[in-house]
This record gives structure tokens, C-alpha cells and sequence, in this order.
């Protein structure tokens, strides 16, 4: 018991101190720590990375339950309006990519209790590319996706 | 600061819609200064929380490829006329802005 105990608090004097480090060497900062915002998967610079760092895995399987709203053309690429929403049992989180963009990572969203899986926003597209929106829905993603000519870039 | 996000909450039968505008540059740390040349720093909203009561809706993670003040429409059920939606942005320089509103 004792020694169990005594386990749990090194391990957890162990955890702290690595944080801490990470802190003093200035590899994050208190806030990132706390907001959980995921830097790799919103750094990468191709889809699969990005799905990778933000999902776990890159797969996804299209799904004609995905409505995904998006113009063909956009004249200015730095305000695409999207709309995302499903009929996808268990959604549980929205994401939105865009496959041109040097970071394709735009948004991602967790639907809590009582949202409905609808998500409306505008977003930056810095060339004619495949718009993606991915659904988690159980252990699952699925994905719906349109090419959106952009004829001004946004980014 | 006084809040500048402006957010709609309406009610239909059981389900809330909720529009918000907010005010952010959302600057992605690749654009240049026009007349200097300089990088513009990288400057955006990266954590967006809604809440009803205690119940958190939604939260939102972005980048810099979220539209420069940035539009937001979500839905929601189990809400009735009157309750508060609260929402909160906080941005990659740890700026935050909290706006209510009730739903009408």
C-alpha cells in the first residue's frame, strides 16, 4: 500500500518535473499546455499529417451523409463561406481541411452535449483545391469532399 | 476590453441556432506588410468555447485559415428562451473575449 503510494508520487513528481522542463526550455508555454491545442497536427503541411496529428490516423471513408456547403467558385479566396452538417449517427466531432492550403489544417470542432453536428463558417483557401470535411462518428471517420475553384487566393 | 463579438441566439421549436461575429485579424504568419515588407506575425483565435449553463456545447480549435473576423454558426438542443449562451475565444498571443447573449 505503502508502496504504491510512494509509486504515484514519483510518477507523478516525475510528470510534473518533465512538464516544468519542457516550460523552462521554452518548448511550451503554460498556455498551450493548457488550451490543448494540437501545434503538429496545425502545422503540417499536407492532409495526411494534419488527419495524423489531429485524429490519430489519416484514414477516412467518404460518406454521402456528409453535407458539405461551399461555393464552386470563389472570387476571394480569404472568405469561403462552408457549411458542414450530417446525418451521421454519433457525431462527435466536425473538421474542416483545405488540401491547397500550406497548412490545410482550418478547424476542427467537438460537438458536446445536446449540439446538433452543424458547423457554418468562413474560411481562407489559397488556391482552387478540394475542400474535406471530416465527421468522427464512433470510432470511425468519414469524410465528404468538393473542389472549390478559388480565383483570387486568400492566404 | 469590452467585447466586440456580436452573437444571435434564436430559438425554434427545440433547437437553438447561434450566429457569432467576431473581431480578430487572424493573421497566419504568412502575410507581409504591403509597405515594408515585413512578416506580419502570426496572430488568431486557436480555442473557441460555447457554453449553455454549465453545459459546454461546443469547443472549436483553428488556425490562421479562419477567415479574418471570424463567422460562426452552430446548433443546438435542450435549451428554452431566456437561457444564456456564453462564448469565449482565446488567441495564440492568450488574448480572451467572452460574449452572452440570450436566447430570444
Amino acid at each position: 500500500m505503502i508502496d504504491a503510494k510512494r509509486r504515484i508520487l514519483l510518477k507523478g513528481s516525475l510528470a510534473a518535473g518533465a512538464v516544468g522542463m519542457a516550460i523552462g526550455a521554452g518548448l511550451l508555454t503554460p498556455r498551450l499546455v493548457l488550451a490543448a491545442w494540437p501545434e503538429a497536427a496545425f502545422n503540417a503541411q499536407n492532409v495526411d499529417d494534419a488527419l495524423k496529428g489531429l485524429l490519430g490516423s489519416a484514414a477516412h471513408e467518404p460518406s454521402d451523409k456528409i453535407d458539405l456547403k461551399a461555393p464552386d467558385i470563389a472570387e476571394n479566396g480569404a472568405v469561403v463561406p462552408v457549411t458542414v452538417e450530417t446525418t451521421l449517427e454519433g457525431a462527435s466531432s466536425i473538421t474542416l481541411v483545405a488540401a491547397g492550403n500550406m497548412m490545410p489544417l482550418i478547424a476542427s470542432f467537438e460537438l458536446g452535449k445536446g449540439a446538433l453536428p452543424f458547423i457554418s463558417t468562413r474560411i481562407k483557401m489559397g488556391k482552387t483545391a478540394n475542400l474535406i470535411a471530416l465527421v468522427k462518428a464512433g470510432d470511425k471517420v468519414y469524410s465528404a469532399s468538393r473542389e472549390v475553384k478559388v480565383t483570387v487566393g486568400g492566404c | 476590453m469590452a467585447s466586440q463579438m456580436k452573437i444571435k441566439a434564436k430559438i425554434k421549436g427545440d433547437v437553438t441556432e447561434v450566429k457569432a461575429l467576431m473581431t480578430h485579424p487572424m493573421e497566419n504568419g504568412m502575410g507581409k506588410n504591403k509597405e515594408t515588407g515585413e512578416v506580419i506575425p502570426a496572430h488568431f483565435i486557436q480555442n473557441v468555447t460555447a457554453k449553455v449553463g454549465a453545459n459546454t456545447v461546443l469547443t472549436g480549435i483553428w488556425s490562421g485559415g479562419v477567415s479574418k473576423n471570424p463567422y460562426l454558426a452552430f446548433r443546438f438542443t435542450g435549451a428554452a428562451k431566456g437561457d444564456k449562451v456564453e462564448i469565449t475565444w482565446t488567441d495564440n498571443k492568450g488574448t480572451t473575449e467572452t460574449e452572452v447573449a440570450e436566447i430570444e
